[in-house]
């Protein structure tokens, strides 16, 4: 039956008012006073489960430098982790550090709830890619010290190729060569698809539309992609696999399985996917895969290049040790130690080599590589209206109830729409 | 879920109106009324129930009335905006279907009724270790939580890898993808919805059961009346107050379902767009699109259309619920 939700989220609120209460009384007496000798803790709020042994072991690096701060590492999981951190910054509760993704930058700086980094003593951007210093300058200040950043590969299962007979995927291949290959690979009477295409756009069709030469968003940001006919391509590429070559399973079947589960588990050849799904696919018990670069479209090579950045909450009562910690998150060492967990590449370049070889029966220098050709994820001043509409839009077209041509014109309307309200 | 109807479930209301000595009970607590010492140590032992029902229930839904006039800034702030709100939902185009959907809902949610009479009327014909057992079983469902039953739905109902396709394979039908197929999203919510339900309601008739006095079935079977004629005769008549619970409930309850179209349906979800509830349209505003005031406004209508319909509800029970 339906969940009171009527009644839980005023309750909710409710609550929110007793805690900023509270916490408002706790953090006037404790305030400023207390940061230059006194004992300190910050909260630092994660998302990622896999992530927390390293975070856990740098803070614990960090608190050897500082024994005066300690670091309390705050685990919500991704699900809640937004609408968590929202209500707590409405209510001046937020973590004083905390993980900030590029879909939300905009928002976060744009509104006022992060301090910028590059007005502190001793910012360095120089050892991160430009492209992701690039996502997190908003208004021509840095807000995020860049964490992590991640390429797509396509991921192929090795034993359905060798049963098929097919050659590997290697730098060379095109679309063509894809497509050709998926043809070969399924097996309907083995239960087995050539490839899984679902609309997932950062995983799937966000590449496809740059190797293809089209765009999601105006380079000035203030207008859709969905007008020119290289995207629309860009999307049809991927559309056939399901509609007109019948290689890869329906929408409603990858909404049923996952694809990256429908992988792991052996009954989909190829699969376009990021390098944060490593770890899932090295366990997958019986899975015996490897990773190759993109193909290349009609505009050549492309991939989207996204990461997360460490930012400081504006309203933080500790402000001088939020910096001491986030300036330690973008140092070599505190890359170094997240580089050999294995989870995710850390940003700061040349560091690379650890985690590449954490995992070494996986070719994973290809999502390094690939940094030459890597577009930043598109985003805007405000993203998240346009890509939860965006992504209505595209369940519909793959779910068969809109035509692609119909569809990218709607794309275009309310995506124009939501850009215009900022 | 069910879980979230413990807490407003007086579930002795029913049992308390049946029952003559109760009754009396009320009364003379009434005549007290004249020594103020006497009924002030009352008030003061329901002071903590009143001060958390103020605080967390009658204080909010003020707020929350007032804050569907007004539109919010994603971390807080609010403008008065009048009735724009109401306005911008009752002319959003999802909104028919979504209206659809959550009255087909929740009258499939009834058909949870005769399956929990059925269940505590069989129960009761137990005797010995075993009725708990059984109890224990149905009353999981009521206990668990409504994330993992959604998830343990979905996989049941999984298109090509699921159970229930797959024994449905073996009498030659080749079942459809329930969760993601628009057709069959409604009903195979509803078949969750009514699995998770029957176990409360047989909680609820059971005891209904148990406050028939027997010698009116003694009384019946001199007269030479079957099971059958008993069971309309007697049984219905004098479980009618426990059925009207259990449906004013289940009405509440369809009318506010939100939790199995997230959790089973998922976000991103050809089927999504078709299938969507009132409730859902709230939480696609409130958490996804930070339009606050919006779903305040949502939930004020939905909170008035609930008033109207229990009121009904209400109106009509003279009709046919029969207090001994």
């Amino acid at each position: 039956m339906g969940s009171k939700i009527t009644r839980t989220v005023p309750a909710l609120l409710c609550a929110a008012v007793l805690v900023a209460a509270a916490s408002g009384c706790s953090s006037a007496g404790a305030g400023s006073g207390s940061d230059a000798n006194g004992p300190v803790t910050l909260t630092y709020g994660i998302w990622d489960p896999n992530q927390k042994p390293a975070m856990q072991q740098i803070a614990h690096a960090f608190e050897k430098l500082h024994p005066n701060i300690t670091v309390d590492v705050e685990l919500t999981p991704n699900a809640d982790y937004w609408t968590k951190l929202q209500t707590e910054a409405a209510s001046g509760t937020a973590p004083d550090v905390f993980w900030m993704s590029t879909t939300r930058i905009g928002l976060y700086a744009g509104q006022g709830q992060l301090l910028p980094l590059s007005d502190e003593s001793g910012f360095d951007n120089k050892p991160f890619p430009a492209s992701l210093n690039s996502i997190y300058t908003v208004g021509g200040k840095q807000y995020g010290m860049p964490k992590d950043f991640d390429t797509i590969g396509l991921w192929y299962n090795k034993k359905l190729f060798d049963a098929a007979g097919v050659k590997y995927p290697t730098a060379s291949w095109t679309w063509q060569d894809v497509i050709d290959a998926s043809q070969k690979l399924t097996s309907p009477a083995k239960g087995v698809w050539g490839i899984a295409s679902p609309d997932w756009t950062q995983e799937n069709l966000y590449n496809d539309i740059y190797q293809a030469g089209g765009n999601v968003i105006s380079a000035d940001k203030k207008s859709a992609g969905f007008g020119d006919a290289k995207t629309l391509a860009g999307l049809q590429y991927a559309l056939d696999f399901i509609t007109k070559y019948k290689t890869s399973p329906t929408a409603q079947q990858m909404t049923d399985t996952d694809p990256s589960q429908l992988f792991a588990s052996g009954k989909v050849a190829m699969f376009t996917d990021g390098d944060w799904d490593t770890l899932t696919y090295k366990n997958a018990p019986g899975l015996d895969a490897d990773v190759a670069p993109l193909p290349a479209g009609p505009a050549g090579r492309a991939t989207v290049i996204n990461g997360l950045a460490n930012v400081i909450y504006a309203k933080t009562p500790h402000a001088a040790a939020a910096w001491q910690f986030v300036k330690f998150l973008g140092s070599e060492q505190a890359n170094r130690i997240q580089a050999a967990s294995g989870a995710v590449i850390p940003a700061y370049q040349g560091l690379s080599d650890g985690w590449v070889k954490a995992v070494p029966q996986f070719h994973l220098q290809t999502f390094v590589d690939e940094l030459k050709y890597a577009v930043p994820y598109p985003v805007s001043a405000n993203s998240g209206p346009w890509i939860t509409d965006n992504q209505a839009l595209l369940d519909q077209i793959w779910g068969g109830k809109l035509s692609l041509s119909a569809g990218a014109q709607q794309l275009t309307s309310t995506m124009n729409a939501d850009l215009a309200k900022g | 879920m069910a879980l979230a109807k413990a807490p407003s479930a007086p579930a002795a209301v029913p049992a308390a109106a049946a029952t003559g000595p109760r009754r009396r009970l009320g009364v003379r607590v009434g005549e007290q009324n004249g020594h103020p010492r006497e009924w002030i140590w009352g008030y003061l032992m329901i002071l903590p129930l009143v001060a958390g029902l103020a605080c967390f229930y009658l204080w909010p839904i003020a707020q929350s009335c007032y804050y569907s006039f007004t539109t919010w800034g994603v971390f807080g702030g609010q403008q008065w905006v009048g009735l724009a709100n109401y306005r911008a939902f009752l002319s959003d185009p999802q909104l028919p279907k979504a209206a659809w959907n959550t009255v087909l809902y929740s009258l499939l949610m009834l058909l949870a009724i005769p399956f929990s009479i059925v269940l505590a009327a069989l129960l009761n014909q137990l005797r010995g270790r075993h009725v708990g057992l059984y109890r224990t079983l149905y009353f999981l469902p009521v206990v668990s939580m409504p994330a993992a039953v959604a998830m343990v739905w979905r996989w049941l109902y999984n298109g090509d890898y699921g159970l229930i396709n797959y024994l449905l394979s073996l009498v030659g039908v080749h079942g459809p993808h329930w969760v993601s197929d628009p057709r069959f999203t409604v009903y195979a919510m509803a078949v969750v919805g009514i699995w998770s339900s029957l176990g409360y309601n047989m909680i609820i008739f059971s005891a209904g059961l148990k406050g028939i006095p027997r010698h009116y079935y003694e009384a019946a079977e001199l007269d030479g009346a079957g099971r059958v004629r008993q069971f309309f005769s007697i049984t219905l008549p004098l479980l009618s107050p426990s059925i009207f619970f259990v449906s004013v409930l289940t009405v509440i309850g369809g009318l506010q379902m939100f939790d199995t179209v997230l959790m089973m349906l998922g976000r991103a979800n050809p089927a999504l767009a078709g299938s969507k509830t009132i409730a859902y349209l709230f939480y696609e505003d409130v958490f996804l699109d930070n339009r606050q005031g919006m779903g305040c406004a949502i939930a004020v209508v939905l909170m008035a259309v609930l008033l109207v319909l229990t009121a009904v509800q209400f109106r009509l029970q003279k009709k046919w619920v029969h207090y001994e």
